[in-house]
């Protein structure tokens, strides 16, 4: 009988047991590492803006107050974005003539709106409130990042539903005293653990079981 | 028993070559040399595969209102053929592990197409739960795995009992069947006229050598997944059994669903086994390997599970009328007088008083009727299924919200294309495999040469 | 936009792309309304709108939301779900005032029907109207409704409305119009002009019609309401020689006997009286004895079937029901004294019960019926004394109270003569709806011009010269009277979509005026008329625990009184104490004087035309929620039938959807059969409405025109109706397959007598069922709602509050006949007894939340789960559509998206949603969730404000619209909640509570109150 497999085959054979393994399993880290990368999930990447805002100056160098011109973030769900008039009401006097301001002028006076690009978005069947967080003591921060050191904005976080379970299963390990909601680079004054508790208490948190209800989150 | 030892299981004259020649010559024949009958049954096959390809094509595209399912009966054809699947693929893996352990000499030549019809059978099955499903592109979220919700499938629910019992029960079905294969595909590599089919067959048998270490190792390897695949056989109709009796409505909500859907079940499978053999033994001339006696022992097999069936509708009556619970008992009187009694009473008809006549050896050994009751029987189990999923919840709690269901030309073209696919895979493994286990044919001429024709008097083991 | 661009008559430049958009041929004016948002005719449209240091008055900056809306469009959609970091977010140039972005607005404001104001709050997200609800401070609606405020909402973003201005079916502008029929008018003194309105009760237009009979001498102004109020009218004239308004106060009464009377739908004060009449159907408050219903009616109705006792008659039959009865009570009748009259079993037990409840006892006689019998009603009303207690007169609310028929006919007849060279026609939609021996439709193009303002290319429009859209009532600035004279102010929250106008801008451009703001008229024609008149007092009523209006209000500028009064009414509104006071009427009648009624033959077959219970006379016709409502007594939906009790079809060899040709005076209709339980003997009912030809994509091929046979001489009922079948048949679609309970536990009643002896009736053999667990506890809130069956009056509000408030979509219906309707709510109802009198049911079946959920266990996905606080949530995203839970629940209150059913293609469409709830893509289950939208809101809000959510504070969209407080929803952890109280009375009970699911929705079982006299009778 000619042979029909030459002796090396065997070999081959034996191997390829072995390299299938590794390549599924090669495959499988590889998807997974991708998947979680900045690539698919725009965390750190900087997105371009039609006008070229600097938190770092505003939020940082001159200490505006987050709500000065996200206004509605403590009354509503939604932070509200600022209007052309909020801008103007100093850039009617400061640095009017710069030219990357154009746009903002040009809305104020046509009464355009700017179409700044969205950084952070969440999927239409989550209902976040930016009220409720901001009133029980998770600070801007926790969320966004330091947004004072962002020249351009960009998602600090993945926002996938694991992340805000996270707070929502363990909600001591990030609250704030009211005062620091809207700091940027705060620390605990003392023991998170102890302060976390506490304000738990203080705030008169949800239980975890029901800040975990998917309604809470999903309507 | 006296009379079913006169008819052997093998017809005597046969020597080892015989056997593997008769045997292999089917699927290594030149095409011109295949029956026509061959090509016209896989022509219609594939017909019917387009169909149902189509089909499910609209079907993703469209939406499962396709289907003629409605508030209040959610569960239409796709569950019926799911569960009826999944059902006929019992048999293969009875007929090769139980029967194994239990050393019946009779499966030797019909496990081999028993277990391939196992595997599309499940095949088939195992696509509905994800065609039945309103969001199919989202089938995974049912299985376990870490994703970025953090969530977890329910545990608690039948549906994902469900999804690990048909794939463990699937893989192990797989690997038994293919496990069978490696020495015959070993002598196909051999006898293959062809370079490539040689190599072909080559690569699929593993390197089998046939050496005294291999069949060792092999018999050993093949009695425990044996082992491994028996409970399998009770576990995946039980699960499928309690899809139903988890649920509170009338007609499901029922504690004997396990046993008697595994009954059920076995009972298709062999008639299903049946219904393919009687044919092809005639197509393909082996009568000589399966005799009247595998179809007698086929049959009383079938009247057995008949008779756990017959007794599973007693219970299901008895058991209405027991609880005293009205709606109960108004959804068994339903089955009796309600818009799906003649399916009911076809039912009856086909799995009770049909299945009766294999108490006859006449009818057992007159292959016609045998195949015709095989059939029957296949119809009713399939109405089984729709009496107790859709009748059931056609009418149950609150009369304001009682409808019929209706099925579609869609729920139609699915259910027949899938008999299509089952029938054009069983036309390709006829072609492909030897369709019945040429070593273990061979093992049978031995011991009936050497220890006589019930094979029981001393002597060495087949591993030997 | 500000009073200056007004007063300077600088109109929204949008006409112009209006103009050019009207021309484009296509579904929709704008691809989408970001498109709008952003076109640049728009932009410069909204820079001359809104000039930087314009005072904006609150009141009217809200009108230019729509401006924005794209800008609120993509705020709303803020959470869009397309892939990370897609799309753009648009912040307001100029920000409105009184706005927080993503919180909701509401403004007070009053629907038109029939003539009469219906009170509304209406909400506003983002500048866009999402839902109406009562106005809990208007004396009519007290915060209820009915399905068709609550339906209106659709009719705005109705894709089908007509959108421009057409001048023999060519598009044309508002301009063009004035600047044409302006000239048209003041040929030769009006000589030729016409002018047909519907019931007309807004102050400020009668004022502008008599202004314009008094520039144009010559001119006639017709009204025409397809369901007027003649025969209440000419009742009332003839029993007082003057007319006057009728008030009823169900509150009041003991007893109460409806001649033909359907009080609790077709009133135009049906809201109150369903209120009024439930507050005394409540066995469980002692101080209120249950009122008894005695109903004589001519078709199974609404009120039919809540009485304790009724009799189907002919609606020939009525009058000579009401003389036996009045002959019973020693009144001089007349005629006949009611030997062989219907019901004569009836008349000794009804009229000592009548007697001995005195002042107590109410008439009420239906719309449906001739003057002699509303004329017997006051008669009877007067000498029972009931009159200045149960019944109260007032001067009549209408300014111009008209015999409408008669108005009609005349305007016909003046067509056909070829004597009109201008008709205007303000709504209404004559030439359906005109009965058909005045062939309206023949007349109509005899006139010179015609000119029709209407909202949607309809039958008349389609003759009309020129077709001007007009506004809905959300957008457009008007004044009505309520139906005991309050009068509401009509305040836009919205500009028009489509261009429309209001009644008062078409007629300032006829007399002259050219194109007047309707504001300004409205504003100008208050300030003439409360100046010194009324005086700003706060009106009462209950305070609603969502932000008013006034909140939003900018402060009354310093203008003196007037501008606080009309800040308070805009607030409010309506004005201040304008509701009618009672007047007397002496009775001034001799009945003796009065012709024997003519009682038709009995053998011959009579018709009764009713308004539709769901799409009324054709008004809401292409309105698909209410299209696809089930009827509450037949179920149908999409279509209107003939209805036929059992014995009668049996008679002709009738099979239900068979159709017939109905004959009557020499024209005939045909009709599909549908039998009908409770329908009297030999009685034929066709509701009005439908068979409409043209006006939208909706009502295409919907139905059977009643009008065809409808007459002016018999508008209601009428003898000697031939029925042929015609071999062929129809199919109707139904959601009942089965009309009886099957001696199942449903609907638990009882009648008083036994609820007095056994009270806990409904809970016998029934207790906590015995469990292996120990009892889940709900610590915090625990969500529950009970649902009181015996002030259910079946209305259907709540199925459509539901629809609105949840972007619950229409399916159609094919899809309604292969039962996968999607209410969330449903009203179950249930016939008992004889299929010729039967009792009725109504069980309004929502999720019931179970303590220990069938559905969830069987998820595989844990789409379905319960919360700490009882809900049995359901979370859209997680579902794949094993629908495995809906097979398992008992109670089938969970639906399934078998196809994409929710409209994304029509633009408008996607404004009218509410943001806070998700709307369903295909392949998903779904089901009522308590709203809990609703709930997180009052949480997030009691949270923030550091206090608990208190009892009433959270109040589900079934219960606010629902007219008879039937359903009630609170935390039933809270020992004095009211539900926790109606949880706690004898008659709670669990539907199929005997499965364990331990439902947080429970009944209170029905207490009926039958005259024990007639109860032996039986």
């Amino acid at each position: 009988m000619p042979q029909i497999f030459p002796p090396r085959s065997n070999l081959f054979a034996r191997t390829s047991i072995l390299g299938v393994l590794v390549l599924l399993a090669a495959a499988v880290a590889g998807g997974a590492w991708y998947d979680h990368s900045s690539a698919v999930t725009k965390v750190g990447v900087p997105i371009e803006q039609p006008v070229p805002f600097s938190h770092p100056l505003h939020a940082g160098a001159l200490g505006l107050n987050c709500r000065y011109c996200h206004d509605a973030v403590d009354q509503s769900a939604f932070a509200d974005i600022p209007p052309a008039e909020t801008c103007m009401s100093c850039h009617s006097q400061i640095a009017t003539d710069r030219p990357s301001l154009a746009p903002v002028q040009e809305s104020y006076q046509t009464g355009k709106p700017i179409e700044w690009n969205r950084v952070n978005q969440l999927p239409d069947h989550v209902f976040f409130n930016h009220q409720i967080h901001v009133n029980k003591g998770v600070g801007c921060e926790t969320c966004h990042g330091r947004v004072d050191q962002m020249n351009q904005i960009a998602k600090a976080h993945t926002f996938y539903m694991s992340w805000c379970l996270e707070c929502h299963r363990e909600p001591e390990k990030y609250l704030r005293p009211l005062d620091n909601v809207y700091q940027m680079g705060y620390q605990p004054a003392e023991d998170q653990a102890a302060l976390g508790s506490r304000l738990v208490q203080e705030y008169d948190l949800m239980s975890e079981q029901q800040l975990t209800n998917c309604s809470t989150c999903h309507r | 028993m006296e009379t079913t030892k006169e008819v052997p299981v093998l017809e005597p004259g046969h020597s080892y070559v015989s056997v593997t020649e008769k045997i292999s010559e089917i699927p290594l024949a030149k095409v011109r040399r295949m029956p026509l009958a061959w090509f016209a049954g896989f022509g219609v096959a594939f017909a019917l595969v387009m169909l149902f390809l189509f089909a499910v094509t609209n079907l993703f595209i469209r939406g499962v209102g396709l289907f003629g399912i409605n508030i209040p009966v959610g569960w239409g054809f796709d569950i019926i053929n799911f569960v009826w699947w999944i059902g006929i693929g019992h048999a293969g893996t009875l007929i090769s592990a139980i029967l194994l352990l239990f050393r019946q000499d009779w499966r030797t030549s019909i496990n081999r197409f028993a277990e391939a019809m196992t595997l599309f059978a499940v095949a088939n099955a195992a696509m509905f739960p994800i065609l039945h499903l309103g969001r199919p592109w989202l089938f995974f979220y049912l299985m376990p795995y870490p994703n970025k919700m953090g969530l977890w499938p329910q545990f608690r629910s039948p549906l994902v009992w469900d999804v690990f019992a048909i794939t463990t029960y699937m893989t192990v079905s797989f690997l038994f069947w293919y496990m069978g294969l490696v020495p015959d595909l070993a002598t196909m590599r051999d006898k293959a006229g062809n370079i490539w089919l040689k190599r072909l067959y080559g690569i699929l048998s593993l390197g089998w050598r046939g050496s005294a270490r291999h069949w060792h190792h092999y018999q050993s390897v093949y009695l425990l997944m044996a082992a491994l695949a028996t409970p399998l056989v009770i576990s995946v109709h039980s699960i499928v059994g309690m899809d139903f009796a988890y649920g509170l409505i009338p007609g499901w909500h029922s504690t004997i669903f396990p046993p008697y859907f595994v009954a059920g079940a076995v009972f298709s499978g062999f008639a299903m086994v049946l219904t393919l053999l009687i044919p092809l033994r005639k197509l393909y001339k082996l009568e000589d390997f399966i005799t009247q006696r595998h179809l007698d022992n086929m049959a009383k097999v079938m009247l057995g599970m008949g008779l756990i069936v017959a007794y599973g509708y007693i219970m299901e009556n008895f058991a209405g009328w027991y609880s005293a619970d009205p709606f109960e008992i108004f959804n068994t009187v339903d089955r009796y007088i309600g818009a799906y009694a003649p399916l009911y009473w076809g039912l009856i008809f086909c799995n009770v008083v049909a299945a009766q006549l294999l108490w006859f050896r006449r009818v057992r050994n007159n292959n016609l009727i045998l195949f015709v009751i095989s059939i029957l029987i296949n119809v009713g189990m399939w109405l089984e299924r729709f009496i107790i999923i859709s009748q059931s919840l056609s009418k149950d709690f609150i009369p304001s919200s009682w409808h019929l269901y209706v099925p579609t030309v869609w729920d139609i073209s699915v259910f027949i294309g899938t008999i299509g696919l089952f029938l054009a895979l069983i036309f390709l493994f006829l072609r492909v495999f030897p369709a019945i286990s040429i070593f273990e044919m061979r093992e049978l001429v031995h011991k009936l040469k050497h220890h006589g024709p019930d094979g029981k008097s001393p002597g060495p083991s087949a591993a030997d | 936009m500000t009073i200056d661009s007004h007063e300077e008559g600088r109109p929204l430049d949008l006409a112009s792309f209006r103009q050019q958009l009207a021309t484009r041929k296509g579904r929709e004016y704008w691809r989408s309304l970001n498109e709008l948002a952003e076109s640049e005719e728009f932009e410069e449209a909204v820079r001359q709108e809104f000039p930087r240091q314009a005072v904006l008055l609150g009141s009217l900056n809200r009108r230019d939301f729509l401006k924005v809306l794209g800008a609120s469009l993509a705020l709303a959609g803020l959470t869009a779900c397309v892939p990370q970091n897609a799309g753009k977010i648009l912040p307001y140039a100029v920000p409105p005032e009184a706005l927080v972005p993503g919180k909701p607005v509401f403004f007070a404001t009053a629907m038109p029907f029939g003539g009469y104001g219906q009170g509304v709050l209406a909400k506003s997200e983002m500048g866009r109207p999402i839902k109406v609800e009562g106005n809990p401070r208007h004396p009519v609606t007290q915060g209820a409704s009915n399905l068709f405020m609550q339906a209106s909402i659709l009719d705005l973003y109705d894709p089908d409305r007509a959108k421009s201005v057409t001048n023999q079916g060519q598009p044309s502008t508002w301009d063009d119009f004035v600047a044409a029929v302006g000239a048209a008018a003041g040929a030769n003194a009006g000589a030729g002009l016409r002018i047909l309105t519907g019931t007309v009760t807004s102050p400020s237009l009668a004022e502008q019609l008599n202004a314009i009979l008094a520039q144009f001498p010559q001119a006639k102004w017709h009204q025409y309401d397809p369901v007027g109020r003649d025969t209440v009218r000419a009742g009332a004239a003839l029993a007082f020689n003057q007319p006057v308004d009728v008030h009823y106060r169900f509150d009041l009464a003991d007893v109460i006997l409806s001649l033909d009377s359907d009080f609790l739908f077709r009133e135009p004060g049906s809201v109150k009286y369903g209120r009024d009449f439930s507050a005394r159907r409540q066995p469980t408050q002692s101080d209120t004895p249950l009122s008894r219903l005695y109903v004589v009616e001519s078709s199974l109705t609404l009120t039919g079937s809540n009485a304790d006792h009724r009799l189907g008659v002919k609606p020939s039959q009525v009058e000579g029901f009401a003389r036996a009865l009045a002959a019973r009570l020693g009144i001089d009748a007349g005629g006949a004294g009611g030997e062989g009259v219907p019901g004569e079993n009836w008349l000794d037990a009804l009229a000592a019960d009548l007697q001995s409840a005195g002042e107590a006892a109410l008439v009420v006689a239906g719309e449906r019926q001739p003057a002699a019998v509303h004329m017997l009603a006051h008669a009877i009303n007067e000498a029972l004394g009931a009159v200045g207690n149960t019944v109260v007169y007032t001067d009549p609310v209408e300014l111009s109270p008209v015999d409408q028929l008669a108005s009609l006919r005349e305007l016909a007849s003046d067509l056909d003569g070829g004597q009109v060279d201008l008709l205007v026609i303000l709504g209404g939609n004559p030439v359906y709806s005109a009965p058909a021996d005045l062939s309206f439709a023949e007349a109509m193009p005899k006139a010179g011009t015609s000119v029709y303002l209407g909202m949607y290319a309809d039958e008349t429009a389609a003759l009309a010269t020129w077709h001007v859209p007009a506004a809905h009532f959300l957008e457009m600035w008007g004044d009505i009277r309520a139906v005991d004279g309050t009068v509401s102010i009509i305040q836009p929250l919205i500009e028009p979509l489509y261009g429309g106008k209001s009644p008062q801008e078409l007629l300032a451009a006829l007399s002259g005026q050219g194109t007047a703001s309707g504001y300004l008229m409205l504003r100008e024609y208050w300030q003439a008329n409360i100046a010194g008149g009324v005086q700003p007092t706060p009106s009462a009523g209950e305070e609603q625990p969502t932000p008013s209006a006034d909140e939003t209000q900018p402060a009354p500028s310093a203008g003196g009184d007037f501008e606080t009064v009309w800040q308070q009414a805009l607030s409010d509104g309506m004005l201040p104490n304008t509701s009618l006071a009672a007047t007397s009427a002496p009775l001034q009648v001799n009945l003796a004087a009065l012709p024997g009624a003519a009682a038709a033959p009995n053998e011959s077959l009579e018709v009764v035309f009713e308004p539709d219970p769901t799409i009324w006379d054709g008004e809401f016709a292409n309105n698909a929620w209410l299209q696809e409502l089930p009827k509450p007594l037949t179920k149908l939906t999409w279509d209107n039938a003939a209805l036929f009790s059992p014995q009668t079809a049996e008679g002709l060899g009738l099979q239900e959807y068979d159709l017939v040709e109905l004959s009557l005076r020499g024209r005939s209709v045909t009709a599909a059969v549908f039998i009908q339980p409770g329908q009297p003997v030999g009685v034929v009912t066709l509701s009005l409405g439908y068979g409409r030809a043209q006006g939208g994509n909706v009502l295409a091929g919907t139905g059977f025109n009643a009008n065809a046979i409808r007459t002016s001489e018999a508008p209601w009922f009428d003898s000697g109706l031939e029925v042929r079948k015609t071999g062929g048949t129809y199919q109707l679609v139904t959601t009942r397959d089965h009309t009886s309970m099957e001696n199942r536990n449903l609907v638990r009643s009882a009648t008083l007598e036994e609820f007095m002896q056994h009270p806990a009736f409904a809970q016998e053999g029934e207790g906590e069922l015995p469990s292996l667990y120990d009892p889940v506890q709900y610590p915090g809130h625990a969500w529950g709602m009970a649902i009181n069956l015996n002030t259910c009056i079946g209305c259907n509000a709540c199925v459509i509050a539901c629809q609105a408030e949840n972007n619950i979509p229409t399916v159609g219906k094919d899809q309604v006949d292969r039962s996968r309707e999607m209410h969330w709510l449903r009203i179950d109802r249930y016939f008992k007894g004889s299929p010729e009198s039967p009792e009725v049911f109504f069980e309004p079946v929502p999720c019931m939340h179970c303590e220990n959920a069938p559905c969830e266990p069987v998820c595989p996905v844990e789409a379905t789960s319960h919360s700490a606080e009882g809900l049995n949530e359901m979370t859209y995203n997680r579902c794949v559509g094993t629908r495995y839970c809906s097979n398992n629940c008992p109670y089938k209150v969970r639906r399934f998206n078998f196809y994409k059913y929710v409209d994304d293609v029509s633009e408008p469409l996607k404004a009218l949603r509410n943001p806070d709830v998700s709307v369903r893509s295909r392949g998903v289950m779904e089901k009522c969730t308590y709203c809990v939208q609703r709930i997180t809101a009052a949480r997030v809000q009691a949270e923030v404000e550091g206090r608990t959510i208190q009892d009433g504070e959270i109040r589900t969209a079934c219960q606010q619209a629902c007219p008879t407080n039937a359903i009630v929803f609170g935390d039933i952890n809270d020992a004095n909640s009211q539900v926790r109280q109606l949880k706690e009375t004898p008659l709670n009970y669990a539907l199929l509570g005997e499965l364990g699911t331990r439902p947080r929705t429970t009944y209170l079982a029905k207490v009926k109150n039958p005259n024990p006299a007639m109860v032996e009778q039986a």
